[in-house]
């Protein structure tokens, strides 16, 4: 706790670092989700192969797909970058599909018989109505994602895992363990605050 | 290269065996224990709810100043870690079993142990199952990493190929792991595919 006490402007820092990491991952994995969600919910037999695709990718243990991507990419933040989209993929993707499909077919008939265009029916009446199971899935997504990204101190990404990792080295366990809680402060807050946004989006639904 | 990986691996499977078979023997029945009672219940999905945000090297590095470097303080963290989602799906389990069920068995005259044991524990085994799979592909991924704490395994040849730019061995120890972890999905899956049809 020492460390943390003393260096809480390095610690908040890091944990800035950490989050915008993790921020410009899911808004990049969510722009990729998002069509490919869209397509499996439309598409049964399709859904089953991505899926699968996806699913055995999350299944790569992180420090292997990591060592590859640094292989592929070298040192620094892109390849915990490529890591984490590749990996939110899976829940994303199952999530997005999920929701849609659970759409009473009643709404989108409607919505088609008030003469809206398919992708009004998406974007006015799917999307809206999907869109708390949509925010679960960002939420699972994200404090994997949080967790996940400490690894990135490994690699030079910066974040909280580099104290981690530096504590690791220097045999300083006071750098480990004011890593260790901010990073699971931090996954806390943001799964706090996300299933506020979800609560919030099911009454706004159900009304 | 190819020896040096298979005795990694046989450790790496050795040691993801122990922590999933230990967390399986303390989650399980502590979970079942919890599920009827409203307090300790509570408390046990927040601190797995809690556990779930824990970074895995966090986990491993944490229990150095406590234990020490080397294969056991990697064990308890791996059962640390494994215990979450092995207590979260024990929990739904046995929650989702009908309590009409139940009650059939109570009033065919089966003593509360016998109920649960012969109509609970086979209805709740699949969705149980799950939790232990998922585990296991989190075990085997966080004992990769358990190479930073000197517990050996898999990770120590995709560290070593790293830091001498070995592009083979990379590839090799990259492939195995995850193979190891396909492996564990396929075997879990495959089980409880078997118990739902020998249940229903």
């Amino acid at each position: 706790m020492s460390y943390l006490l003393a260096h809480p402007a390095r610690v908040g820092a890091l944990a800035l670092a950490h989050a915008a990491l993790v921020t410009g991952a899911l808004a990049a994995a969510c722009a990729i989700a998002l069509p490919l969600g869209v397509l499996a919910a439309r598409n049964a037999r399709g859904s089953v192969v991505l899926l699968g695709a996806l699913g055995a990718i999350y299944t790569i243990p992180s420090l292997a797909l990591l060592a590859l991507l640094v292989a592929a990419c070298g040192l620094g933040s892109l390849p915990i970058f490529v890591a984490l989209v590749a990996y939110a993929q899976f829940v994303l993707v199952r999530n997005i599909a999920a929701g849609i499909r659970s759409i009473d077919p009643a709404e989108r008939d409607a919505a088609v018989a008030m003469g809206m265009t398919p992708r009004d029916v998406l974007m006015r009446v799917e999307f809206p109505l999907a869109m708390p199971v949509i925010v679960g899935g960002v939420r699972i997504a994200a404090v994997a994602m949080i967790a996940l990204a400490t690894l990135g101190g490994y690699v030079g990404a910066g974040g909280l895992g580099s104290l981690i990792f530096t504590g690791l080295a220097l045999h300083h366990t006071d750098e480990i363990v004011a890593g260790s809680i901010a990073s699971a402060t931090l996954a806390v807050l943001v799964d706090v605050t996300l299933r506020g946004v979800e609560r919030a989006l099911r009454y706004g639904v159900s009304r | 290269m190819w020896a040096g990986i298979l005795e990694d691996a046989g450790r790496h499977t050795l040691l993801c065996a122990q922590a999933l078979a230990l967390a399986t023997a303390i989650g399980a029945p502590l979970a079942a224990f919890a599920a009827a009672r409203t307090h300790l219940r509570a408390l046990l999905l927040a601190l797995a709810a809690v556990g779930r945000t824990l970074p895995s090297i966090a986990v491993l590095t944490l229990l150095i100043p406590l234990l020490g470097v080397g294969t056991a303080p990697a064990l308890v963290a791996l059962v640390l870690l494994a215990l979450p989602p092995i207590v979260i799906n024990v929990d739904l389990a046995i929650r989702g079993v009908a309590p009409a069920a139940r009650d059939a068995a109570l009033g065919l005259g089966m003593s509360g142990g016998q109920c649960f044991r012969r109509v609970v524990v086979p209805l709740a085994l699949p969705v149980a199952l799950a939790g232990v799979r998922t585990a296991s592909v989190e075990v085997i991924a966080s004992a990769t990493l358990a190479t930073f704490i000197g517990a050996g395994g898999l990770g120590d040849d995709i560290v070593r190929a790293l830091q001498t730019d070995n592009l083979a061995l990379l590839l090799a120890a990259s492939a195995t792991v995850a193979a190891m972890a396909f492996a564990a999905e396929l075997l879990f899956a495959r089980t409880a595919r078997a118990i739902e049809v020998h249940t229903s």
